[in-house]
């Protein structure tokens, strides 16, 4: 009988700290998210680590659809911090997990993002051990926003950083880009191109701990995110220590992204990724990287696109076109793009 | 592919050496601008080899008055202003339709059509599509205003602005910047009028057009067969866009194109009045006009103080060559359309080609 009752959207009181609050966090997120440091629910998870030695990050999400072909903003929440600390070089332990939910919300949407955060926490390996539960009202939100904050342990000797980078470093991508962008772009403009297009959006610590662990000559690693390729490169060459050239022609890059991207008049360097980082490593290093990248399941179209160079009088990241021109790569300023992360 | 680019190179290296002067090509289509840009065309050409662009970017060419009339009716509370994407951030004399008007009247739409649909989902309010764009915009919005008349949606009209490709390239000639040796002439509007409507260029001004598409190798064939002409001395009609682009063009577009409107005098920014150069509704359908529904006028506008888009669209100057460039000016903060649109020069120049 009680459950015939329930309701079937989230209503404003499911934030209210009381009976439906308790309701909403044992029938619906406790089930699956179930590890033992959550199930205590104490008010602050206690954490035993191998080591002092932390990374420790935080991310909001709010994109918008919030499920798209290759994801979900539950499965983003997850990687997203994940990746953070893994392009640090931080094994992920732990996640908070912050929802601020909308009224009206149905609770079948909820349970999916649920879900999905469950499976992607395990599948990389941490567990979501504290959280938070916000209502607001209608038009307050767009459905669900999340955040996430990750813990993870620094893996000894390795410290990773712009300062590390020299002239003649390559610098390596673990496969295409633009995926996850173009995927959101086209879904919410609805240019027909959805069928063609996946979000790339995974977890990668697995993979850069296995590089960090097995070669000594990664100089430095990002996530390429919001302002895709062309961010990372102009924060590298910011600092004026080194110019950077990447080449078109070893960018990979899907044909189904390209032509959207083209159709929109967008540049795909500019696009976000949710499962790509940038890693700058040493020239002799170059090929093993490459080949743990290809070995593992989401580096298969890791490739070399590009080297740094000696300081230049202006420091730029400068693109070979494929015809054998040159031009520079801008720090992208993109604010036409919707919300996708 | 690498070989058919390597070959051009060397024909447009070989015919630029016999002709022994400075050679000055001009675009006049935006995508071609973006193209030339991002693929780097520039740095494999000659050092005697100019590429200018013209008037190809529809939103740069708006004149200054359009803008601030679309600006007047972004703040009337019975209007609701349908745009294409590009135009939202283009300054007026009070800010842009990003800045002035309340985010919940002004939409972007990304067809003619989206725009009628709000019309449709909206009766309490005129919706007035920014019909901006040249001759491969205009049959978009015949169509639409041809669906308002039949389904009587009278809630629904367009603020006209289209322009015709072919009196700015006469107007330049004539005039504004005769150094202009040739037009790499534009892909998506020879789609709709066919490469013949070149012909005239050819014939009155003795410069040879080339229509090419998109594709970098195809740019760079077409201005290789522009070298090769200048360099024999000849002044001939192509189009190299074989598999689109036909001699006559769509003539069904061309149709509904001269059912709905008819050509007027009309304001350019930076070429100023040009003779029959601009799209107004015909008679059937003027009641969808929306200057003449809200009793408006479209008049030349006051230009920008210290912007120069103007003389940049002509070909007079490079982006570089105003003082506002990358200082007051950016696509951040623009203070000119030709910084604004991602297919304005200014934009192109900030993005791929400013060096410090």
């Amino acid at each position: 009988m009680m459950a015939n009752r329930e309701p079937e959207r989230i209503l404003l009181a499911h934030g209210g700290g009381g009976q439906l609050t308790n309701q909403l966090i044992q029938r619906h997120i406790l089930p699956q998210l179930e590890n033992e440091t959550l199930s205590r629910l104490g008010d602050s998870a206690q954490l035993d680590l191998a080591s002092s030695s932390l990374c420790f990050t935080t991310d909001s999400y709010v994109v918008k659809p919030l499920f798209f072909n290759g994801g979900d903003i539950g499965k983003l929440a997850v990687c997203g911090t994940v990746n953070d600390l893994g392009v640090a070089a931080a094994r992920p332990v732990a996640l908070t997990l912050a929802l601020i939910i909308e009224a009206g919300l149905e609770f079948q949407t909820l349970e999916r993002i649920l879900a999905s955060i469950g499976r992607t926490a395990r599948q990389a390996g941490v567990s979501i051990v504290t959280g938070d539960t916000k209502t607001v009202e209608r038009g307050s939100a767009d459905g669900i926003f999340i955040n996430t904050a990750g813990i993870g342990v620094r893996l000894p000797g390795v410290n990773p950083g712009l300062e590390q980078i020299l002239p003649g470093d390559k610098i390596l991508v673990n496969g295409t880009i633009g995926d996850h962008g173009m995927t959101i772009i086209s879904q919410r403009e609805g240019i027909g191109f959805e069928s063609q297009l996946q979000s790339d959006c995974a977890a990668l610590a697995e993979l850069t701990c296995t590089l960090f662990e097995n070669v000594p000559g990664i100089r430095f690693m990002r996530d390429a995110t919001r302002g895709g390729l062309a961010a990372v490169l102009n924060e590298m060459v910011e600092a004026g220590r080194f110019g950077v050239e990447i080449r078109e022609a070893d960018i990979p890059i899907k044909p189904a992204v390209q032509a959207a991207a083209d159709m929109l008049g967008f540049d795909v360097l500019n696009i976000a990724n949710e499962g790509k980082f940038v890693a700058v490593v040493s020239p002799e290093t170059a090929e093993k990287c490459l080949s743990i990248c290809r070995d593992h399941g989401l580096g298969r179209e890791a490739a070399v696109i590009g080297q740094v160079l000696a300081a230049p009088e202006v420091p730029l990241v400068e693109l070979h076109t494929k015809i054998g021109g040159r031009r520079i790569v801008q720090m992208p300023y993109g604010r036409e793009l919707p919300r996708i992360c | 592919m690498l070989d058919r680019i390597l070959n051009a190179q060397r024909s447009i290296e070989q015919a630029c050496e016999r002709v022994g002067r400075e050679i000055t090509i001009m675009e006049v289509c935006g995508t071609h601008t973006v193209s030339i840009f991002r693929s780097g065309i520039r740095s494999t050409l000659p050092s005697s080899l100019k590429l200018l662009s013209g008037p190809g970017c529809p939103v740069c060419v708006t004149d200054q008055g359009y803008i601030d009339v679309v600006l007047g009716l972004a703040q009337r509370d019975d209007c609701m202003i349908a745009t294409y994407g590009d135009m939202i951030r283009v300054p007026g004399q009070a800010g842009s339709l990003e800045t002035c008007a309340s985010k919940a009247n002004v939409k972007v739409v990304l067809s003619s059509t989206d725009a009628l649909q709000l019309a449709r989902e909206h009766a309490d309010k005129t919706v007035v599509f920014v019909a901006v764009g040249f001759e491969t915009t205009a049959p978009a919005t015949a169509v639409a205003v041809k669906e308002a008349a039949i389904e009587g949606i009278e809630n629904f009209c367009i603020l006209g602005g289209h322009k015709l490709v072919l009196p700015a390239m006469r107007a330049l000639l004539g005039g504004m910047n005769d150094r202009v040796d040739a037009f790499l002439c534009p892909g998506h509007v020879s789609v709709i009028i066919g490469f013949g409507a070149f012909a005239e260029i050819v014939t009155d001004y003795g410069r040879p057009c080339v229509v090419a598409g998109f594709e970098p190798v195809q740019i760079i064939e077409a201005l290789a067969e522009i070298c090769r002409q200048l360099a024999d001395g000849r002044a001939e009609l192509k189009s190299i866009y074989g598999a689109v682009v036909t001699e006559k063009g769509n003539t069904a577009a061309q149709n509904i194109i001269a059912e709905c409107f008819e050509p007027a005098d009309g304001y350019w920014r930076g070429l100023g009045k040009i003779d029959q150069s601009t799209l107004v509704l015909r008679e059937p359908y003027r009641q969808f006009d929306a200057f003449a529904r809200f009793g408006l006028e479209d008049r030349p506008g006051e230009p920008i103080k210290g912007c120069r888009c103007g003389e940049v669209l002509c070909g007079l100057i490079e982006p570089r060559q105003c003082a506002l460039f990358g200082e007051g000016c950016t696509p951040e903060k623009p203070v000119g359309p030709c910084m604004v649109s991602s297919e304005g020069t200014c934009a192109a120049w900030y993005k791929y080609g400013r060096r410090s």
